[in-house]
């Protein structure tokens, strides 16, 4: 298990580098501020979004079984996937019953969740991630710290570095120069692989079709080059009309970089002639999810990232630190669902602020789950005798004025006890000193005043 | 009405002045206010670090310690906050629980105080008064609106309220975030401090006192000019 606290402290020991991530997603926020104010039914616009995603989940199972019908009727293979596993296999059984040993492949968290790529390498089959961020990922052997933005923690220099070692190109910072560079090195992918993978952000039951949205055309590039598009979705992205994709598509983009919409929204309906679509609809853990009440909610995330911009946290102890495909508050909510144990420190990596909840354009109640949260992951703690004397010590008056001062004695007369058992908060603070009196003895004194 | 006086548990050790402030506001208002002397702690901390489930008798004793009021005040959003979120607590008695500004606000004109208070103030929005009492509206919503603590200030004669440029951000207390996340806690502080230094503050002011004694331990430790007050010491100075 890795504490989040550890290492939020190491990224926290590069200062400028933690103020230039702090400024760099500030101002994403602030352009999703901008991007929202100038929309002006924006909070009913969320509040249609929370109540759509909602009723969708409550009806997922009639809900997938419509899409299903119709997606087959359209010409669309649908893949049924329990598991990560599953998932990977029918994507690998797919690529080597058609021979193909290299795809192309757009931005998808969810194949990222299955492990996808490296799953596909051990089974001799070649991954090219498209995305510009994820190629640069690809070439670094990082994972992304962020889930619209993977490589958000990389600044131009590195990212000029690494053009250089891996294309062969002199050193550069100008990003221009850089992206055409990529088009160049990407479109001889894009031009010789059979297949392509795409996530999906959302699918409609009644028509079968489903959304891609990017905002550097490459998921199109593939899929339109390529004989067969295979698409992975998680069955939370299913909305029951098409007329939801007015709600959501409206705040998708605003929410996650402040644009209107994002520059390529594909509609995918039925396969062009000779071509195949393949859907893969991949529970991993979801439909359990949707059974754990309290929890169940935050199965509404629509992927737009804007709680890891507004997160302080986020800001300031960087995407990595969260150790999780799905960083930020929504990660610290979701992963520890997959693994209480190796993600228990994410909810606790939070000051409760709620300024999560507040921007998220489905009201997921990002802290209450946070606070859900930790209810449940203290229950494996060894010993409470502490905090069960404490609980005690608030339902008898009398001992718990004694206890405060008897602290205050402490604190008055060995400074260097309290200095030493909250070294942690003392270090760079200090407390403030004990009044001669605490109000309770002043009230005493002054009730009648 | 009766109203009773909530002191939270750090206050009261820590800050008695503030609670005085408080409690010589309210009087001056002309408001009939106790402070039921057999008060602990709401529980929150315990709640806050997962231990929610050794809470419930504090929050049995304190319904049973406020059973008579009408109305119980508070000057800290958050543990105003917990103790309305949490469902264990009122258990049918009756009582309202409101913070400070949001009673005031409600409650009262402020006119007839004449105070002045002839500095630059920075205003400190608490998270949990701010989102989650709403006692005004953050920055993330497209709504617009002072929050409680602005429109009192504003009613204060002589005081300048100082543009931050980041009017609401966490300043990285969070209880035993503090603690638990000391680096990342003291880095958020410090943060927030250099915006109101920035801004031209000279004195920091807010509705929870926790997040002041934060910024406050910073202040101190650097040896900074800055003066942290409860907005209440600031209406009832002492």
């Amino acid at each position: 298990m890795t504490d989040h606290y550890e290492s939020a402290k190491k990224f926290l020991k590069e200062p400028s580098k933690v103020d230039w991530h702090d400024e760099t997603l500030w101002w994403v926020r602030k352009k999703r501020d901008r991007a929202a104010g100038e929309v002006d039914e924006w909070e009913e616009l969320r509040e249609a979004a929370s109540n759509i995603k909602e009723r969708a989940l409550a009806e997922l199972d009639s809900n997938l079984m419509e899409f299903e019908q119709k997606a087959i009727a359209n010409g669309i293979t649908v893949h049924w996937a329990a598991s990560a596993e599953k998932h990977n296999e029918i994507i690998s059984d797919l690529l080597r019953e058609r021979n193909i040993s290299r795809v192309v492949k757009s931005k998808s968290m969810l194949t990222e969740e299955c492990g996808l790529n490296p799953y596909l390498e051990n089974h001799g089959i070649e991954v090219v991630d498209t995305d510009l961020g994820e190629r640069i990922l690809q070439w670094k052997e990082h994972a992304p710290s962020h889930i619209v933005m993977p490589a958000i923690h990389l600044k131009k220099k590195e990212i000029g570095k690494i053009f250089a070692e891996k294309l062969k190109i002199p050193e550069s910072d100008d990003p221009q120069l850089l992206t055409e560079t990529a088009r160049q090195h990407l479109r001889g992918y894009f031009l010789h692989s059979k297949a392509a993978l795409t996530g999906v952000n959302f699918a409609v039951a009644d028509t079968g079709a489903f959304v891609v949205c990017t905002n550097e055309g490459n998921a199109d590039m593939g899929v339109h080059l390529a004989d067969v598009h295979i698409a992975s979705m998680g069955i939370e992205k299913l909305l029951p009309k098409t007329e939801d994709l007015a709600v959501f598509l409206r705040l998708l983009a605003r929410s996650a970089t402040g644009q209107p919409i994002t520059a390529f929204t594909s509609h995918f309906k039925k396969p062009a002639r000779g071509k195949e679509i393949h859907l893969i609809l991949v529970d991993n853990g979801r439909s359990a999810i949707l059974g754990k009440r309290g929890f169940w909610k935050v199965l509404k995330c629509i992927r737009c990232g804007a709680c890891m911009n507004t997160c302080p946290v986020f800001r300031k102890a960087g995407g990595h630190s969260y150790h999780s495909t799905i960083p930020g508050p929504i990660g610290a909510i979701l992963a520890p669902h997959y693994d209480s144990e190796k993600y228990g420190s994410l909810p606790f990596a939070s000051s409760l602020c709620g300024s999560c909840t507040a921007v998220c354009p489905v009201k997921i109640d990002i802290d209450r789950q946070l606070y859900a949260w930790r209810q449940e992951l203290t229950r494996g703690n060894g010993s409470q005798l502490l905090v069960s004397l404490i609980g005690k010590a608030l339902q008898r008056n009398k001992l718990y004025d004694r206890l405060g001062v008897f602290l205050s004695m402490i604190q008055r007369r060995f400074p260097w006890i309290v200095n030493r058992v909250l070294k942690a908060y003392t270090q760079s603070r200090s407390l403030p000193d004990v009044p001669a009196e605490s109000f309770k003895e002043w009230y005493k004194r002054n009730r009648d005043e | 009405m009766k109203i009773g006086l909530f002191i939270p548990c750090y206050i009261n050790q820590y800050y008695p002045r503030v609670g005085m402030a408080t409690y010589r506001l309210l009087r001056n208002l002309g408001f009939k206010v106790e402070y039921p002397m057999g008060q602990t702690c709401c529980g929150q901390p315990l709640g806050n670090s997962g231990y929610e489930r050794y809470a419930t008798q504090g929050i049995d004793h304190f319904n049973g310690t406020f059973r008579d009021y009408d109305i119980i005040v508070a000057p800290s959003g958050s543990c105003v906050h917990f103790v309305k979120e949490h469902p264990g607590f009122d258990s049918g008695s009756g009582w309202e629980i409101m913070e400070l500004s949001e009673f005031l606000i409600e409650m009262t004109a402020l006119e007839k105080l004449k105070i002045s208070f002839r500095k630059k103030v920075g205003v400190l929005q608490s998270c949990h008064g701010l989102r989650g009492l709403k006692l005004g509206k953050s920055s993330e919503l497209m709504q617009r609106g002072a929050s409680t603590i602005v429109r009192i200030l504003k009613q204060v004669k002589d005081v300048r309220l100082v543009q931050l440029k980041r009017p609401d951000e966490c300043c990285g207390f969070g209880g035993t975030f503090s603690v638990r996340e000391a680096e990342l806690s003291v880095k958020m502080g410090e943060d927030r401090l250099y915006d109101f230094i920035n801004s031209g503050a000279e004195v920091i002011t807010g509705t929870d006192v926790s997040c002041l004694m934060h910024l406050e331990g910073l202040i101190l430790k650097r040896k900074l000019h800055l003066e942290v007050k409860h907005f209440s010491e600031i209406l009832m100075p002492v």
